[in-house]
């Protein structure tokens, strides 16, 4: 039976990764802030098979609370195989033009959030000497664009921190997975208007539980967004800084 | 929260029959107090002068779930309380019937009335009270729901059972949306010991041989004939008649050789039609073709096997999409009930008016109703009911209102939703409660703010 933990639970693709777990008897033990949601799936994934479904409250920006939350949680369950990060906002690059305060507001809930509970679970898991750390990060990390750059800079910092944590525990046989999705279907994306690039967030899930199924260090979901990413990574910056991105 | 008209970019939206189109925003609410808020942002804005509506998976065919403003039930999936003595199973109304047979067929329960797909939800299936092959022994769908929970235009969360505020309750079930947004609700399911369902089969010469058949076998659990449409004169009616009992543990592991296959949920289908087809696909000619093969599929007139639920409640659900196959003018399916008094007689009038009119449909199903329940505006009377496609052509809908005076004519009505077309006064006529379930709505302010573009239509 597999254990796993989840920070930011209550995201619609969490929720679409724990349902596939829950599914195979898994132990759950889920995170996030608004705590009527984590109880709705707990309960959810009780009856949907899981062995067990434990949760508590973490807002992860009360970084103070992050060392005590996380080894309330792995004293209780013992050791996670898994452990997923998955909460993020998405910012009005607007407003964070206009405000510095929203826009520090922003890299701390994305990034520095993501860098802090990183730093405890990856000596945890170096100690545990197993597992898989798996983050979700973003396409948007891949390069800077004018319509989201916050974002964009938030989620490459926590790629290129994960970089150097895979690098770190590769010769301790921890997985250290970055997932970047494309655009998904999910309430962070309400307002947009759908296209046919647009994956529901139960295709992502999927590909999230494969990817660490299969060891993998990078997974571009769905697969189409490697080669989108790889073209758009290679566009001369003297053309790209005048694209209207 | 921004789910303002004005605010958010209007997609083209419509039923499973793809007639009608319209222009909507669409809402995916994700909690009570989500929807709580919208409702007043709504009023605020004074955006209610535009209607708004419910929508499930969008199984119904019609306009039904349409209206400048959708509210998605789809994140409200959860599971919340199993009791494994009873069967009891309490989920929020976004839950589809699919999600159900995943989790609840291996531990052998099974669905206690199921429509013909299990994509539908559990909202959905409440607020069209749907019928199965088993309605003339168990009823609707609303007839095993214990109780649920509505919020009511105001905002509050409402709990109604046939005991408590039993007219909000009885208006709701098959209230096609228009009572408030259902969001919780508690069903009895089934025991089963085995996926299987032994199936029998009958072929029948003609219209008055099906209806004794179903008359003789009417303690079978599952009862339904496929009606060739197309067969005149004295094959008028000609059908195959198709029975269906769950099997028991003992055959289906003498048939499956082994335990745990017994009650193996269904395999999720994969074959997809991506785009509309052109709709001359579907002429005269081939449903002819398609009807007469169907009709002579079986040799002998009496045959049994067994099948999986799946294959034996869901045929086309394997390949999704299949409403494309009628073009994108999309069509239109006419489902009516007859009491059982108009039986025969009225059934040959209306078959001979459909194959007089060379209007083929794709598939014709037969069904015979048990007794009718309490609610408004659930569709079941006792009696016959048939559901037939028509692809949306030159003419049709002349036709169909000539159809819809044979119906009335026979004391019967129409499905609202499978309704795409009715009037106003056809349905008045043939659904006499509409004013108690108009009071009802009335008394909890669902007037003035539900409304899709059939209750419009039909002057609710
Ligand atoms: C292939 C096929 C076979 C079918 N076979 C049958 C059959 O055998 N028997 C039968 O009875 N029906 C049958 N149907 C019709 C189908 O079962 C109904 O239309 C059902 O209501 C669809 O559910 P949905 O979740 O897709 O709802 P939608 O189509 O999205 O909505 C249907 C109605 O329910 C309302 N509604 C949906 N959710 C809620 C909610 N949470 N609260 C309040 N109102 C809500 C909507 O406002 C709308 O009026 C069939 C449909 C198809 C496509
Ligand atoms: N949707 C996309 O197109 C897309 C694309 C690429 C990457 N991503 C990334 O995918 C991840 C999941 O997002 P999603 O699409 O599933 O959106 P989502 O459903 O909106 O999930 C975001 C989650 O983050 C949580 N969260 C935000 N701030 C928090 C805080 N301070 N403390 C605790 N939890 C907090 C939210 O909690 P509440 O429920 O309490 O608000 C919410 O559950 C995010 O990292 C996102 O950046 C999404």
């Amino acid at each position: 039976m597999q254990k796993i933990l989840i920070i930011g639970a209550t995201s619609s693709i969490a929720e679409a990764t724990l349902r596939l777990y829950a599914h195979q008897g898994a132990e759950l033990y889920l995170l996030g802030r608004d705590e009527e949601k984590l109880e709705t799936l707990a309960n959810d994934a009780k009856i949907r098979g899981a062995a067990e479904a434990h949760w508590a409250k973490l807002d992860v920006n009360d970084i103070d609370q992050h060392a005590s939350v996380l080894q309330t949680a792995f004293s209780s369950v013992g050791t996670f195989d898994v452990v997923l990060i998955a909460h993020g906002t998405l910012p009005d690059q607007q407003a964070c033009q206009e405000s510095i305060h929203t826009t520090l507001r922003e890299l701390n809930t994305n990034a520095i959030s993501t860098v802090s509970l990183l730093t405890w679970l990856a000596n945890q898991m170096e100690i545990q000497g197993y597992g898989t750390l798996a983050v979700i990060t973003s396409v948007a990390g891949d390069r800077g664009r004018q319509s989201n750059y916050v974002y964009g800079a938030a989620k490459g910092m926590v790629s290129i921190f994960l970089q150097g944590l895979r690098n770190r525990l590769a010769s301790k046989d921890i997985q250290v997975l970055d997932i970047k999705p494309g655009f998904v279907d999910t309430p962070m994306t309400a307002g947009f208007k759908k296209g046919p690039l647009w994956a529901k967030p139960q295709t992502i899930a999927q590909s999230i539980v494969k990817a660490i199924d299969k060891q993998r260090d990078t997974l571009y979901t769905p697969f189409f967004w490697r080669w989108i990413m790889l073209i758009i990574r290679n566009i001369p910056e003297f053309i790209f800084k005048k694209m209207k991105l | 929260m921004t789910p303002l008209y004005n605010q958010l970019p209007q997609q083209s939206v419509s039923g499973w029959g793809q007639y009608p189109k319209m222009e909507s925003v669409q809402i995916a609410v994700h909690s009570k107090r989500k929807i709580r808020e919208l409702f007043s942002e709504t009023k605020r804005n004074g955006l209610d002068q535009y209607g708004l509506i419910t929508r499930g998976l969008g199984r119904s065919y019609g306009d039904s779930a349409l209206a400048e403003q959708i509210l998605h039930t789809e994140h409200l999936n959860h599971f919340m309380q199993f009791d494994a003595d009873s069967g009891d199973l309490t989920c929020a109304a976004g839950v589809t019937l699919a999600d159900i047979l995943d989790i609840f067929v291996p531990r052998g329960w099974f669905l206690p009335v199921t429509p013909g797909t299990k994509f539908v939800t559990v909202g959905g299936a409440i607020a069209s009270d749907v019928h199965g092959k088993n309605h003339h022994l168990h009823g609707c769908f609303s007839e095993h729901v214990s109780s649920l929970k509505l919020v009511v235009a105001s905002g509050e969360v409402m709990s109604c059972s046939p005991q408590e505020n039993a007219p909000l309750f009885h208006a709701t079930c098959g209230g096609m949306g228009l009572t408030g947004v259902i969001v919780e609700a508690t069903l009895r399911l089934i025991p089963i010991a085995s996926a299987l369902i032994a199936e029998s089969s009958y072929k029948t010469a003609n219209l008055e041989e099906t209806l004794t058949l179903f008359e003789e076998h009417d303690n079978a659990t599952y009862s339904v004939a496929w009606i060739d449409c197309l067969a005149t004169g004295k094959k008028l009616g000609r059908s195959l008649l198709m029975l269906g009992e769950h099997e028991s543990r003992e055959e289906a592991v003498k048939e499956e050789q082994s335990q745990e296959s017994a009650l193996q949920a269904h395999k999720n289908g994969k074959m997809n039609v991506p785009i509309n087809m052109p709709s001359m696909l579907l002429n005269r000619y081939s449903i002819q073709a398609f009807n007469t093969l169907y009709y002579h599929k079986q040799t002998r007139t009496h045959q049994t096997r067994s099948v999986h639920y799946d294959p034996y409640f869901y045929p086309l659900d394997g390949l999704h999409n299949w409403n494309r196959l009628y073009g994108k003018n999309g069509f239109v399916q006419y489902q009516f009930v007859i009491p059982k008094s108009a039986g025969l007689v009225g059934m040959s009038r209306i078959l001979e008016a459909i194959t007089r009119s060379k209007r083929g449909s794709f598939l014709a199903v037969l069904k015979a109703f048990g007794p009718q329940n309490q609610n408004y505006l659930s569709f079941p009377v006792e009696g016959y009911t048939l559901a037939l496609d028509f692809k949306i052509s030159p003419g049709l809908f002349e036709f169909l209102d000539e159809l819809d005076r044979i119906v009335l004519d026979c004391g019967g009505r129409l499905y609202l939703t499978k309704d795409a077309r009715m009037s106003e006064a056809t349905f008045k006529q043939s659904y006499p409660q509409w004013e108690v379930f108009q009071e009802v709505r009335s008394q909890y302010g669902a007037d003035r703010l539900f409304r899709s573009r059939q209750s419009q239509r039909l002057g609710l």
